[in-house]
Formats: structure tokens, sequence, C-alpha cells
């Protein structure tokens, strides 16, 4: 056979070529090419993202990728969010951590997502990484303040500390005091979680004042309004500010140092934080607004006329986030205001009460996805819809990539017509032909799956509650959504047929996830026996699984793709179904 | 859009179909289905529902677990901030030199620094000795000392007992040279 004579390049010039390739999905083709490919490509790798801690081990990575500089690892489901995976179930990132102490010395980022990190976690990193640059935590737990000290005073070359939404035992704001005077690198800083009612307003003024290349600051609760334009005036290049609290009794010096530092922030395109907001500070920010590109009001209780007097200062605006005191008057004003917007979200502010207390109907998303045509991210809570309003959305707006709707109470009919709600979601699906996400709710039938399975071809995560009539429904998500990536159903009555019809389908995806629907113990037992590439975990609380008949339908269920095999740090309500599982269960 | 489908073609999966719950639910469900919903502020309610509606009011929902998907820290979104003290009650951390472990009081508990200092003498089973304004605490080796708000380690009763317990961070009893250097004025 011909040598070909791309493999007679010296691995040096594929080296350099091969560095230009960043994304991942290109860089894993590339390593599939041929055996000399392979090779070159994996020393060559340098940033890793692994999107379930659970698919492979650390060693595994480690030997195949020597010298990664970046990874990025994601550990619980996505419905951790709402509660529903039991504290304990796993995610625990010390064995990475622990692994990558010896093998990458010149690891620096590391990216984390619903992964349990502890103080000793925090400590190894700043022990053993000595360039190490970026930490990014997105909704951990398991750390307090203490372990974040011993990031500050060790990682002398700390670009970017992000702790967004995490859940941080805050023992108060001296960990901050351990960045040492001579630390100036800091860039990006995500503080907005932290709890607690102390921070130490004198060492973080410090050290913004010394790190002359912080572009973004997002500060918590605890830091007061008054402080606010002593800590811009120090960094007047900020790019992305979240203030703490925005409340205080109105006094006019406060309010014009507070102006005054605002305009002085030529650079500045985001906004957040705001939480107790008094009204009468918000016209500080007035100077900025017309250059905000990205507003997070979703902590602001105030009504809707207060917040449009606001959004009609922000015409270039392209991302929102708000509570539904916006109300549809509200965002029919920011229609015609912010004619770039890109994104969308709406809070509740009243989850739980029976009745509506503001005024947000479908109206209020339908004016948005008429008047923007650039809408592409939508995330909306309200008490009502009706086909005709989506079909309406979906005509408008098909440049979608992310529709949730989150209909409060479930199973809600069309309020016009009280039929489910399938033809206004297959619209979304067939017109919004590169929608990636989607979330389901109010009254659906197994139709609106068929009409997914038929067009949604670029979805690659779904998520659906309270849905379905039958197996049918999930049998056509399975057969028909060819990106389907994460699929977590929850209250839906689709059982063992779909599930086991299906099984190859879920070698090609990165997780399931099933709570209080009809997969029975025995269909998980032979879904585990015959499919050794996944990882069928039965969760139960109430006691094991194998107490029961086969026939008994399982709690929760977490199916998930792995080569490093079933997990070994499982807390004792959760069940692997391996190929032994029908000899060890009697 | 298409016309209807007949979606019960291939799989006839209703037959063989296993459900979560006793037997009786499945109907339930499809009664609930069909109930219209009126959950607008207007009085506008879809034709002729009213009446079956105010006849079968339905009870108070019990929560369900994780609906709707709103993160926890979304919750309280029309409450003004809490403080951290949950009812009243301030936790500080004690430590003591020499001890393997911390403990933790309350300090809303106690009415004033005598009842603060006994109560720490028997938590750790040592004599704090005498408070004067000049001298520190004198007859002992022990000496309890705070942190403050802005990070600063005082000397447990120079500031009025009110003022101490809204800036007491957490308390440590130093013991030895260190405890002797404070309060003395040479």
């Amino acid at each position: 056979m011909q040598k070909k004579v791309a493999c007679s390049f010296p691995d040096e010039v594929l080296e350099h070529v091969f560095s230009f390739i960043q994304s991942d999905k290109d860089r894993n083709a590339v390593s599939m090419v041929c055996k000399s490919w392979y090779e070159i490509e994996r020393w060559c790798r340098r940033k890793i993202f692994i999107g379930n801690c659970y698919a492979v081990s650390p060693r595994m990575v480690i030997r195949r990728f020597p010298k990664v500089r970046s990874i990025e690892l994601k550990g619980k489901p996505h419905f951790a969010d709402f509660n529903l995976v039991p504290d304990g179930w796993g995610g625990y990132v010390l064995p990475w951590i622990a692994e990558m102490a010896g093998a990458y010395p010149w690891l620096e980022e590391i990216r984390l997502k619903r992964m349990v990190v502890t103080d000793e976690c925090l400590e190894l990193i700043a022990k053993s990484f000595k360039n190490f640059k970026v930490l990014v935590l997105f909704s951990c737990e398991g750390f307090s303040t203490d372990g974040l000290a011993a990031i500050a005073a060790s990682c002398m070359n700390l670009r970017e500390l992000d702790l967004r939404d995490s859940d941080v035992d805050d023992l108060g704001g001296h960990w901050l005091s351990h960045f040492p005077e001579t630390y100036t690198s800091l860039v990006s800083l995500n503080s907005s979680c932290l709890g607690s009612d102390e921070v130490s307003l004198s060492a973080l003024e410090r050290l913004v004042g010394r790190c002359t290349n912080l572009r973004t600051l997002r500060l918590n609760r605890a830091v007061p309004l008054d402080k606010i334009a002593n800590i811009l005036g120090r960094a007047p290049q900020l790019v992305d500010f979240g203030t703490g609290t925005y409340g205080a009794d109105l006094q006019s010096d406060v309010f014009s140092s507070l102006a005054g530092a605002f305009s002085s922030c030529k650079e500045l395109r985001s906004l957040s934080g705001f939480w107790d907001v008094v009204p009468a500070y918000l016209p500080a920010i007035y100077p900025v607004c017309s250059r905000l590109t990205s507003l997070n009001l979703s902590y602001v209780t105030i009504q809707s006329p207060d917040l449009v007097k606001l959004l009609r200062h922000c015409p270039s605006l392209q991302r929102l986030l708000v509570l539904d005191y916006i109300e549809d008057s509200g965002l029919e004003a920011l229609s015609s205001s912010c004619k770039d917007l890109q994104e969308l979200r709406v809070f509740p502010s009243d989850p739980f009460g029976e009745e509506p207390n503001v005024s947000l109907t479908e109206q209020g998303l339908v004016s948005v996805c008429l008047a923007c045509p650039k809408l592409q991210s939508v995330l909306y809570f309200c008490r009502r819809m009706s086909n005709v309003a989506l079909v309406t959305i979906a005509q408008n707006c098909p440049n979608l990539t992310r529709f949730r709707l989150c209909i409060i109470e479930p199973r809600t009919a069309d309020f016009l017509t009280l039929e489910p709600l399938d033809v206004g979601f297959g619209a979304i699906v067939e017109h919004c032909k590169d929608l990636r996400r989607l979330s389901l709710s109010g009254l659906l039938t197994d139709r609106v799956f068929e009409y997914i399975g038929r067009y949604a071809k670029k979805l690659e995560m779904l998520s659906v509650a309270f849905a379905g009539e039958s197996d049918l429904g999930l049998h056509h998500v399975l057969s028909g959504c060819e990106s389907l990536r994460k699929l977590e159903i929850r209250d839906c009555p689709f059982g063992d047929k779909a599930l086991l019809a299906n099984a190859a389908k879920l070698e090609t995806m990165r997780s399931l996830w099933m709570s209080s629907c009809a997969v029975s113990f025995g269909a998980c037992k032979l879904l585990g026996q015959k499919m050794p590439r996944l990882n069928v975990e039965v969760i139960d609380e109430s006691g094991p699984p194998d107490s029961r008949p086969d026939s008994c339908p399982v709690d929760k269920l977490y199916i998930y793709r792995s080569v490093a095999g079933p997990r070994f740090d499982m807390p004792p309500f959760v069940w692997t179904m391996d190929e032994d599982s029908a000899l060890q269960v009697s | 859009m298409e016309g209807s489908v007949a979606y019960d073609n291939d799989l006839n999966l209703k037959a063989t179909e296993l459900r979560l719950g006793l037997p009786g639910t499945h109907d339930e469900r499809q009664q609930q289905q069909q109930k219209p919903v009126s959950n607008v502020r207007n009085n506008k309610r879809p034709n002729g529902e009213s009446e079956a509606q105010n006849e079968t009011a339905p009870p108070p929902k019990a929560q369900i677990v994780g609906w709707p998907p709103v993160r926890s820290y979304r919750k309280n979104n029309s409450q003004p901030k809490k403080t951290e003290s949950e009812g009243g009650a301030i936790y500080i951390k004690v430590s003591m030199d020499g001890a393997p472990y911390l403990r933790k009081i309350d300090l809303k508990v106690y009415s004033g620094y005598p009842e603060l200092l006994q109560a720490i003498e028997n938590m750790f089973k040592f004599n704090i000795g005498e408070y004067s304004e000049r001298e520190g605490y004198k007859g002992s080796d022990y000496a309890p000392t705070y942190e403050d708000k802005d990070g600063d380690w005082m000397l447990v009763g120079d500031v009025p007992w009110e003022m101490f317990i809204t800036s007491c961070k957490r308390l440590r009893i130093m013991k030895g040279s260190e405890a002797r250097g404070l309060g003395c004025d040479t």
C-alpha cells in the first residue's frame, strides 16, 4: 500500500497545525484519522471537557492526555438544582484533584459544575499547581471561605475566581485579606453567592485598587450601597459589575457619588446584583445604561413602571433577567426599547402561590417575540399559555436555540381551547430548526413527543415534567431525536417498553434521568445486565429496591454512559445495576 | 401542522403499560386533565365552566418537590434580606488555645459579660481572672478575645455589651505569653 504523504510530516509540524484546532469535537476527529495523529494529538491536547465526571476515570484521562492545562468537569444531574437528587449522591472532585496534583503540575484552569468541593480540595489545588490561573465553581458545594483563603494566599498567578451560584459556608469576609499585598493579577472575581453579613471592605477595596486588570467584579449582598462609589472609583475599567445591596435611606451625597462613579466606568457592559433595591437609587446607573448589553434584575422586587423606566434607558440590551413583576405591560415596553434582545429570562416572584400575584401571561412573551427578531434564548415562568401564542412565537422567532417554558401549575391546558399544548410546542420544534434545548410544561399528550421526534433534529437537551400518556411518547423522543445528549424526565407515565426498546440509543447520550415514572426494578436490572457500557443507577431513599417485587417501579433512575465502569463512591441509597446484578440480587 | 395522526399504531403500549400508583389513579388523572383552568386575574372564564368549578373547589395543594423548577436561592424574592440571626440567635464559634475542637454559643442567651465569661469558664474548665479596664484580665494565664467586624482582635469587655454582640464574629481564649501581653501598658 502506498505511504500517505500526510504521515511524512514531522510531528512538530503536525503539532503546530493542531494547535490551531481548539474545539473538542474537531480535536476528537483529528485523533481518529490515524494512529500517529492520535499519538501526536494526545500529547498536545491542553484542554479537556468532561460532561459527566463518572463517564471516565481520572487515571484514564491522565494516561491519554499527559499535558493538560485546563479541565472542566460536571458532576450531579441537572435536576439536583431542584432538590431532586438527595444529599450525598456523589460528584466529588477530590479524587480528580488528587490524581492531577501529581500528573499535571502545570495545570492552570479548573472549571467545575455541580460538584462537591471541600476545603481540602482547595488547599490541595493551592499547594499543587504553581501556575494556577482560573477557578470556576459553578453551583458547587461543600467548601468554606477557609478554602478560598488558601487559594488566595498561594496562587500568585490567579486570574479568575468565580463562585457563581455555589453554596459556600461563608465564615466572614476575611478570606479576601489572604491575597498578599504583592498580588495584582486578578481579572475576574465573582463572590456574589457568599451569604455572610460580614465582608472585609478594606481588604476588598485594597484588592480592587491594586488589580488594575480587573474586568469582572460581582460583589455579594453584604457589601452596602454606600461603598460602591469607592470600589468603582478604584476600578473604572470594569466591564462587568455586580452590586451588593442596592438599598439604603436616600441621601443626595451618596446618590451623587454613586452616579459619578458609574459614569466614569466607560467600559461597563453588564450589571447585576441589586438586592434590596430602593427605586430612588436606580437612576444612578443611567449614565451607563445606553452601553449595557446585559442586565440581571432577577433580585429586583420593584413594580413594573419603575422597571420600565430603567429599561427605556437601555437600547443596547442583549440579555435581560427579570422577575415577573415586569408584567405583560413591561415586556411590551421592553420589546419596543430593546430591539437587540437575544436572551430573556423571567422568574416567578411567588412560585408557590396558588393565585397569580402579577399580571404576567403568555402575552408578555408574545410581544417580545414579535418585536425582537434576534431572540435566541428564552426562560419564562407564567401561569397560562395557549397554542396560538406558541405558534406565533415559533413563527416569529425561528432562531430560537433555547426555549424553556414553565407553566407553573402542572398539566395546565390551553386556556382558550382547553386542549393540550401539543400543537403549540410542535410548532416550536418545527419552525426553530436550530433548537438545542427545550423544556416542556402544561398539558401534553404523546403527540407532542411525536412532533419532537420528527422535527427536533438538533435538540441536545430535553426536560419533561407531568407530560405524556404512554411509553409511545418516550419512544418517539428516543428514536427520533438524533442529536439528543441529555434527557430528564419527572412524573411521566413512561415505563419499561420504550426504555428497553431503545437501549442502544442510551449509549449515544450523556445521560438519562427519570424520576416518579413507571420504570420497574426488573427493567433496570435487565438494562444494567445487557448494556455494560451504561451505568444504570437506582436512587431510592425508602430502602433496597430488591426488597420489593421486580415489577415495582423505581423512585429515581439515572443512566449514563461510561468507560470507567460502575462507580465506587455511591451512598447507601444508590444501587448500581451492573452485569452481575442479576446474580447479586436474590 | 398535519392533521391528527394515528399514534397508537405500532406499539400498543397501553395494554401492557406499567403504571405508577394504585388502581383507579389513572382515571383521576384524566379528570384533572379535563378540568378547566382559570388562573387569570380578570373575570372572564371559559364558557359554562364556572359553575362546575365552584362545585368542585380543589383542596389546598401539597407542594410538589422541586416544582416549579426554581433554584433555592431564588425562592425568597418577595422578602427583605434576612439577617444571619434566625429568630434572634447569634451563634459564634469559640476556640481555646490548646483545645482540640471548637464550641459554638448563642450570644443572645447571655445578658452581659459576667454571664458570658462564666459560661465559657464552665465550657472549657478554666478560670479567666478579674477584668479591669486598665489592666485587662489579671490573675490568670488566659485572656478572652474576639474578632470584630473589621477583622481586628479585641479584648472582651472593653465595649458596651450591646455593641459587643453585634460586632463579635468569633471568640478566642488566648493562653500564655500572648495573653499576658494584653492589658499591659508597658
